[in-house]
């Protein structure tokens, strides 16, 4: 039963990664690819219509982890006190930027927006990198399962980590890369013209980037944290695992530089799957290493909610995913296709 | 009080009561605008369509504060109480899970589609996601008030050998009678808040003789849904929430009441300022034997008074939770006064001419949103000293770990972002007022003389 809801967790932030991954990814190269107020409306209108929704799926998350982990809800989000408050000062600055840009039609308000929007979006992908780089590299948690972190100690992995060290940081670069290629594949899917063109080789050219930083981590991974390597032993199948990363990275090149858009963006969707599956793999039954004391560490056994909760709890949120799914499919549908400026409200 | 405790708590009030500013709103004119929109099919009317789409605008900018306020709120539970939502979480997580699965799922499909789609989508399909927002809104609402009475009045839940507490019971959890009293009582209260505010713009446009047409509209709307929901919210709605405190929080009722002394024939207290040091009310204007009547419906019952509880379980505020109350007991029944007699005019057809009543009516509107966070600061301040009534102290639930420095860069970090929100937040809600709604299609249809800029962006 923690199992099944560990996999549930896992899957709900993959999918919160792969799509607000994509609409962080528009805003981080937003400035650079939209030059011109029409063309960055166009960005705009390609996200505006599904950014609030995929967003959702982090507080859904946010809740589901609640729901079935609350120790480790409640020892991590304490914790990472610090970098959270950022990150929602980053997400209420952003929601400012996009909602807000199109209600006035002056440069000054619109370039201010801009810019909100662009570097609150840069900042978050680096933060989320970041959190997901302390999440596998561990935690000093206590005997209660509590810890608290600052923003940053010496930069090491010691005894004393901080929020950003020189692994965190390079987790959030890969995090930045990787969704810098993803946002610009999607839109690149879903424009056309300069745009489309500019998107485009955005995407091609951070794909060494996202190669180059993908190998490193994982090699650094496993010497950060040892016992990544045991679940992939005791379960082979996991290999599959790193077959996918790489392969669903070659099939991006091979697609974007073929100009067909929707299977590179699919191929990017997949890659940012495998990783976060990756990490996922090889830190269960953990869902919070120790970094020192390893009988510390906070496992989905002695995090989980009791056992009848836990059952409960499936039933409704089989009924809610299913509604949610139909909700998201109906909306994709709806704004399928490239984005065309057109007469009316709107972003 | 440990301080590190002090800015735990005034980070979330602070937090919780800026965020509710808005939910208050739009939970509050949603069914107003679905009301508004289903006239405009219903009577094939344009004036009613056009009505929608301008209370929309308003709505949508609230929505956009309500959301990025609201986003805080989940993650403070486990930021800054961390050790009350692991002692809890077994039992409140469900109820805030299924309000991201059921109600932020379904809200942020349809407000899109709703604010944005209405020509995609054609008429009735765009009726059908202004419903789905309103829907989506109201059982947010519920989510939430549901969690905050499982904390005012636990039900369903199964202690455990290390003292935390998981859920035994879905259904007592989501039925808990306090729960349906208390999202009667809050929704009611947000209708309040949208019919004041829609009244009070309709006799802003009426007194400054502009949108002449719409005006009388939202006037009409107003009156009519505050009338109703004024009332509504005295009784049964308040009446049945007194009932549930005097049952299960009989400490909290006499500290409301600043009461200090059990007594038989408990008198109510209309004005006055509590004394904790002397044990009395200064200059007090009382209602005899009332307030036994109130609780117990005889006039001779007797009313516990603070003395019957110790003082580690009487409520910390007593002066603060007896002005929140009286506050609001005070102003909803102003609410009553006012709205019965814009009706009355209403009803008359005296109410658009009659300018001194359109100025009572614009200059109340801030009010029900005092009520409304008086009403919340009741039930939060009355709680005390326990975050879940009769089993965990608030003393008991903050995050250990969080120092109070932390935890006070934080808090001014909110503060001073909230202040940013609301210089936004005024511009854009007096942007969208001085542009006011539409004109009529035939006025359309003239050149385009005003709003060159307009005809420039699209």
């Amino acid at each position: 039963m923690q199992t099944l809801w560990f996999i549930i967790v896992a899957l709900m932030l993959v999918a919160y990664v792969v799509l607000d991954g994509f609409d962080l990814g528009a805003g981080i190269i937003y400035l650079v690819v939209g030059r011109t107020d029409e063309e960055r409306r166009t960005i705009l209108r390609a996200v505006g219509p599904v950014w609030d929704g995929n967003e959702v799926w982090l507080l859904a998350a946010g809740g589901t982890l609640y729901f079935a982990f609350p120790l480790l809800y409640a020892s991590s989000f304490s914790g990472f006190y610090l970098p959270l408050m950022m990150v929602l000062w980053l997400l209420m600055l952003r929601a400012i930027g996009i909602e807000f840009r199109s209600h006035l039609d002056s440069p000054v308000w619109r370039g201010f927006f801009d810019v909100i929007f662009s570097v609150s979006s840069i900042l978050l992908a680096i933060f989320f990198g970041a959190a997901l780089g302390n999440v596998v590299r561990g935690v000093p948690l206590n005997n209660d399962g509590y810890f608290f972190e600052p923003l940053w100690t010496n930069w090491r992995i010691g005894p004393q980590p901080g929020i950003l060290d020189w692994f965190t940081v390079m987790t959030g670069v890969l995090a930045l890369a990787t969704l810098t290629m993803h946002g610009a594949l999607y839109v690149a899917h879903k424009t056309l013209g300069d745009v489309n063109d500019r998107a485009r080789k955005i995407s091609l050219v951070t794909w060494p980037v996202v190669l180059a930083l993908t190998f490193i981590s994982l090699m650094l991974t496993m010497r950060v944290h040892l016992d990544v390597v045991d679940n992939f032993r005791r379960w082979p199948f996991g290999l599959v695992i790193p077959v996918v990363v790489f392969a669903s990275l070659a099939g991006v090149l091979y697609f974007a530089s073929e100009y067909r858009e929707k299977p590179a963006f699919l191929c990017s969707c997949i890659y940012i799957a495998g990783m976060l599956g990756g990490a996922a793999f090889g830190i269960y039954p953990d869902v919070l290493p120790a970094a020192m004391n390893q009988t510390n560490s906070l496992t989905i056994y002695n995090t989980a909610a009791a056992r009848h909760g836990l059952a409960v709890g499936l039933v409704w949120w089989c009924i809610g995913i299913v509604i949610a799914l139909a909700y998201f499919t109906f909306v994709y549908r709806m704004f399928k296709g490239k984005v065309v400026l057109e007469e009316g409200v709107g972003h | 009080m440990d301080s590190a405790l002090f800015i735990h708590r005034l980070h979330f009030a602070f937090t919780v009561t800026y965020h509710y500013l808005f939910p208050q709103l739009t939970m509050g004119l949603a069914p107003l605008i679905v009301a508004l929109k289903t006239l405009a099919l219903w009577k094939n009317d344009d004036r009613y369509n056009r009505a929608a789409r301008f209370w929309a605008k308003i709505f949508g900018i609230n929505f956009v504060l309500g959301v990025v306020t609201g986003i805080p709120m989940e993650f403070q539970f486990g930021t800054n109480w961390s050790h009350f939502s692991q002692w809890a979480g077994g039992v409140i997580g469900q109820t805030l899970a299924m309000e991201g699965m059921f109600a932020f799922f379904l809200e942020s499909t349809f407000l899109g589609l709703f604010l944005y789609g209405e020509k995609r989508l054609g008429q009735k399909l765009h009726w059908f996601s202004g419903f789905m927002v309103f829907a989506g809104s109201w059982m947010s609402g519920f989510f939430i008030v549901a969690t905050d009475a499982w904390m005012q009045h636990p039900t369903g839940y199964l202690r455990m050998t290390d003292g935390s507490v998981q859920l035994r019971s879905f259904w007592e959890l989501v039925l808990n009678p306090w729960a349906w009293w208390q999202y009667a009582h809050n929704m009611s209260g947000a209708v309040i808040t949208g019919s004041f505010v829609m009244a009070a713009l309709g006799a802003f446009y009426l007194l400054s003789r502009r949108h002449q047409e719409q005006a009388p509209i939202y006037v009409r709307t107003g009156v009519i849904a505050g009338v109703i929901f004024s009332i509504l919210q005295l009784f049964p709605t308040g009446d049945g929430q007194g009932r549930m405190l005097a049952r299960y929080q009989p400490a909290t009722l006499a500290g409301m009441e600043a009461l200090f002394r059990t007594q038989p024939g408990a008198p109510l207290v209309i004005i006055g300022q509590p004394d904790t040091e002397k044990q009395q009310i200064d200059n007090p204007l009382l209602v005899p034997k009332m307030l036994s009547f109130l609780t117990y419906k005889r006039w001779n019952a007797e009313v516990k008074g603070l003395d019957a509880f110790p003082k580690h379980d009487q409520p910390e505020n007593v002066p603060l939770l007896y002005y929140s109350y009286h506050v609001m007991v005070g102003l909803g029944t102003i609410f009553i006064a006012v709205m019965v007699l814009s009706i009355v005019l209403l009803w008359r057809q005296k109410l658009f001419d009659a300018r001194w009543a359109l100025w009572i009516l614009m200059l109340s509107f801030p009010f029900p949103y005092i009520a409304n966070i008086a009403g919340w600061m009741t039930a939060e301040v009355g709680r005390q000293p326990w975050l879940v009534y009769g089993l965990l102290r608030t003393s008991d639930g903050y995050s250990k770990m969080v120092s109070a420095g932390n935890g006070l860069f934080t808090l001014l970090g909110f503060m001073g972002m909230y202040t940013a929100l609301s210089f936004l937040f005024l511009f854009l809600i007096h942007r969208e007022i001085e542009r006011g709604p539409e004109p009529a299609f035939e006025v359309r249809l003239k050149p385009p003389a005003y709003e060159p800029e307009l005809a420039e962006v699209r």
